[in-house]
C-alpha cells in the first residue's frame, strides 16, 4: 500500500509551490491513475514518492514505512525514460536486474521473450541514441517489468506511442500486471487510458498543484471498453471534472 | 579502416615531402628519410632503444600518477560541489603557472634524477584530468541518477553505470591534448641531467654535428607520440561507441 499525507513538495530558492495538501491511497495490489494538465505537478508527485524529490511537508509511507529503495525493488519509470545513453537496448533493460543483483541463468530468455513482446527484437545492441522515441519508451518498459518490481511508478508510460501500438502496451502492461499484481501510481493524460488502466482515478489541478477529486473505476481491464455504455458516461464524467478543475 | 587508409595517405605525402626537399637542398642538414629510417634500422637495439625506453617510461609513469590523482580529484569535485568550492579556487590559481617554469625547482628540491622529469609531466596532465573529470561530472543532469537512485543504487554502481561513462570522452581528449605538451616538455627535460631519454639523444647527436643520428631521435621522439596518440584513440573508439550515431 502506497499512503500519501499531506504532502507538499516546493521548488527553488524561491519556494514555488508544486504540490500541496496531497492525500492519497493506494491499496496493495491496484493500479491507480493520476491524471491532470500539464504543470499541475503528476512527475513532481511520483518523484516524491520514488523518493527523489524531498518533501517540504507530509510524508509518504509504502506498507506503513518510508520508502528505502534499497530494501524495496521499486519500478520507477520517469517521464523522460531515464535511459542511460552509453548503455546498449539489453544492458539497459537489465540496469533493474543487474543494480539488484537478480540476474540468473533464466534472465536472458525472460529478457529476449519480453523484448519480442515489445517489439525490440534485433535492437538489443543498440544505443539509445539510435531509437526513436517510442522505442526508448518500450526500452524503459522493458527494464521495469523485467525488474519484478515491490511497486510500479510510471509517468506517462506510454505517451510517445502511436495509438495501435499504445493499445498493445496498455495490453502487456495489463497481463504482466495480473500476473504480479503490483501496486502501481500510473500518470496520463488520456482519459480513455486512465478508464483502461486504473481501479481508482486521482484528478489532480494546478496553482497550486493539488488532488481535487479521486474516482473509484468499475470499468478496470474491460475487455471491451469502447463498446461498454458505461465507458461513455464515466468518460463524459471524468472530461466534465477535467474541465472544471482547468476553469477553477 | 576509412580512417586508416587516409592516415597512411598521409604519411606517404609527408614522407613524399621530406624526400624532396632533402633533394632540392641536397645539405647534410636535411637527410633523405631513406637514409634516416636505414640508419634507425641499424642503431636502434644498440642505443636508440634504450633512450626511447626511458622517454616512454617517464611518460607512462606522469601519466600514470596523473590518472591516479586527477581523476577521483576531479570525480569528487565534480559530484560535491561543496569540495570544489575549496578546491576550484587551488585549481584555477595554479593551472595557468607554466609548470615547465618550475623545473629549476624541482631540480633543485628533487636532484637531476627521474623524479623532477616524472613531476613535470605528471603535472601538466594532472591538472587538464582534473577540470575534464569535473566538468564532466558536473554536466550530468540530475534525471540521469534517478533509474538509479530509485534502484537503491551502491556508489559502486552509481559509479559504473553513470560517473565512469559520462566522464570517459572528456577525460580522454585531455589526455590526448596534455600528451603534446608533455611530450615537448619532457624533451626539454631530457636535455638536463640525464644519460638517457630521446631529449638527450637528440641534443647529443646534435653537438656531436651527426645530423642523421637527430633525425634518427626526432623521427622516433615522434612515432612514440604517435602511438601514444593511436593507444588513446583505440580506447577512445571502443569506449565511447555510444556516442557515435548510425
Ligand atoms: N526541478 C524543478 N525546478 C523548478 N520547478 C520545477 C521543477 N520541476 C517541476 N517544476 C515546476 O513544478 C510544476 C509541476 O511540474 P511537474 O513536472 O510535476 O508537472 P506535470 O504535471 O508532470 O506536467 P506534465 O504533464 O507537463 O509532465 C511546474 O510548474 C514546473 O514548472
Ligand atoms: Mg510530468
Amino acid at each position: 500500500m502506497i499512503e500519501v499525507k499531506n504532502l507538499s513538495v516546493r521548488y527553488g530558492e524561491e519556494k514555488f509551490v508544486a504540490l500541496t495538501g496531497v492525500n492519497l491511497t493506494v491499496p496493495t495490489g491496484t493500479v491507480c491513475v493520476l491524471i491532470g494538465p500539464s504543470g499541475c505537478g503528476k512527475s513532481s508527485l511520483l518523484r516524491a514518492v520514488a523518493g527523489l524529490q524531498s518533501a517540504a511537508g507530509g510524508e509518504v509511507l509504502v506498507d506503513g514505512l518510508p520508502l528505502k529503495p534499497t530494501e524495496k525493488k521499486i519500478g520507477f519509470m520517469p517521464q523522460n525514460y531515464g535511459l542511460l545513453p552509453w548503455r546498449t537496448v539489453r544492458d539497459n533493460a537489465l540496469l533493474g536486474c543487474r543494480i539488484k543483483g537478480t540476474i540468473d541463468s533464466g534472465t536472458e530468455a525472460r529478457l529476449a521473450r519480453l523484448l519480442a513482446v515489445l517489439g525490440l527484437k534485433g535492437m538489443e545492441d543498440r544505443y539509445p541514441g539510435e531509437l526513436s522515441g517510442g522505442q526508448q519508451q518500450r526500452v524503459s518498459l522493458a527494464r521495469i517489468f523485467l525488474m519484478e518490481p515491490d511497486i510500479l511508478l510510471m509517468d506517462e508510460p506510454f505517451s510517445a506511442l502511436d495509438t495501435i501500438t499504445r493499445e498493445d502496451m496498455q495490453e502487456v502492461f495489463l497481463s504482466l500486471w495480473r500476473k504480479q499484481a503490483v501496486t502501481t501510481l500510473l500518470v496520463t493524460h488520456y482519459v480513455e487510458e486512465a478508464l483502461y488502466l486504473g481501479n481508482k482515478i486521482v484528478l489532480m489541478a494546478s496553482h497550486p498543484g493539488r488532488v481535487t477529486d479521486v474516482m473509484e473505476n468499475p470499468l478496470f481491464g474491460a475487455t471491451d471498453l469502447r463498446s461498454d455504455p458505461a465507458y461513455f458516461a464515466l468518460a463524459g464524467e471524468l472530461r466534465r471534472k477535467i474541465k472544471e478543475t482547468r476553469g477553477a | 579502416m576509412k580512417k586508416i587508409w587516409s592516415y597512411l595517405a598521409g604519411g606517404i605525402f609527408f614522407t613524399l615531402l621530406w624526400w624532396g626537399v632533402s633533394l632540392v637542398l641536397s645539405l647534410p642538414i636535411v637527410p633523405s628519410p631513406w637514409e634516416v629510417v636505414a640508419r634507425l634500422l641499424q642503431t636502434f637495439t644498440e642505443t636508440v632503444a634504450i633512450h626511447g625506453f626511458y622517454s616512454l617510461w617517464r611518460i607512462m609513469v606522469g601519466l600514470l600518477l596523473a590518472i591516479l590523482l586527477g581523476f577521483p580529484l576531479g570525480l569528487s569535485m565534480g559530484y560535491y560541489p561543496s569540495l570544489d568550492r575549496y578546491l576550484a579556487p587551488l585549481v584555477y590559481l595554479t593551472y595557468p603557472v607554466p609548470k615547465i617554469a618550475l623545473l629549476p625547482i624541482f631540480m633543485l628540491l628533487g636532484g637531476v634524477g627521474e623524479a623532477p622529469k616524472i613531476i613535470m609531466i605528471f603535472l601538466i596532465v594532472v591538472f587538464q584530468v582534473i577540470i575534464a573529470v569535473r566538468d564532466s561530472i558536473r554536466a550530468i543532469p540530475a534525471e540521469t541518477y534517478y533509474p538509479l537512485f530509485s534502484l537503491g543504487a551502491s556508489f559502486r554502481h552509481l559509479f559504473s553505470e553513470v560517473l565512469w561513462p559520462a566522464s570517459l570522452p572528456k577525460f580522454i581528449t585531455a589526455l590526448r591534448v596534455a600528451l603534446a605538451t608533455a611530450i615537448s616538455v619532457l624533451f626539454f627535460t631530457e636535455t638536463f641531467g640525464t644519460q638517457y631519454g630521446m631529449g638527450y639523444f637528440i641534443m647529443d647527436a646534435w653537438l656531436r654535428v651527426n645530423y642523421l643520428d637527430m633525425y634518427v631521435g626526432i623521427m622516433v621522439l615522434s612515432l612514440m607520440g604517435l602511438a601514444l596518440f593511436s593507444l588513446l584513440d583505440a580506447i577512445e573508439y571502443r569506449a565511447t561507441r555510444w556516442q557515435r550515431k548510425g
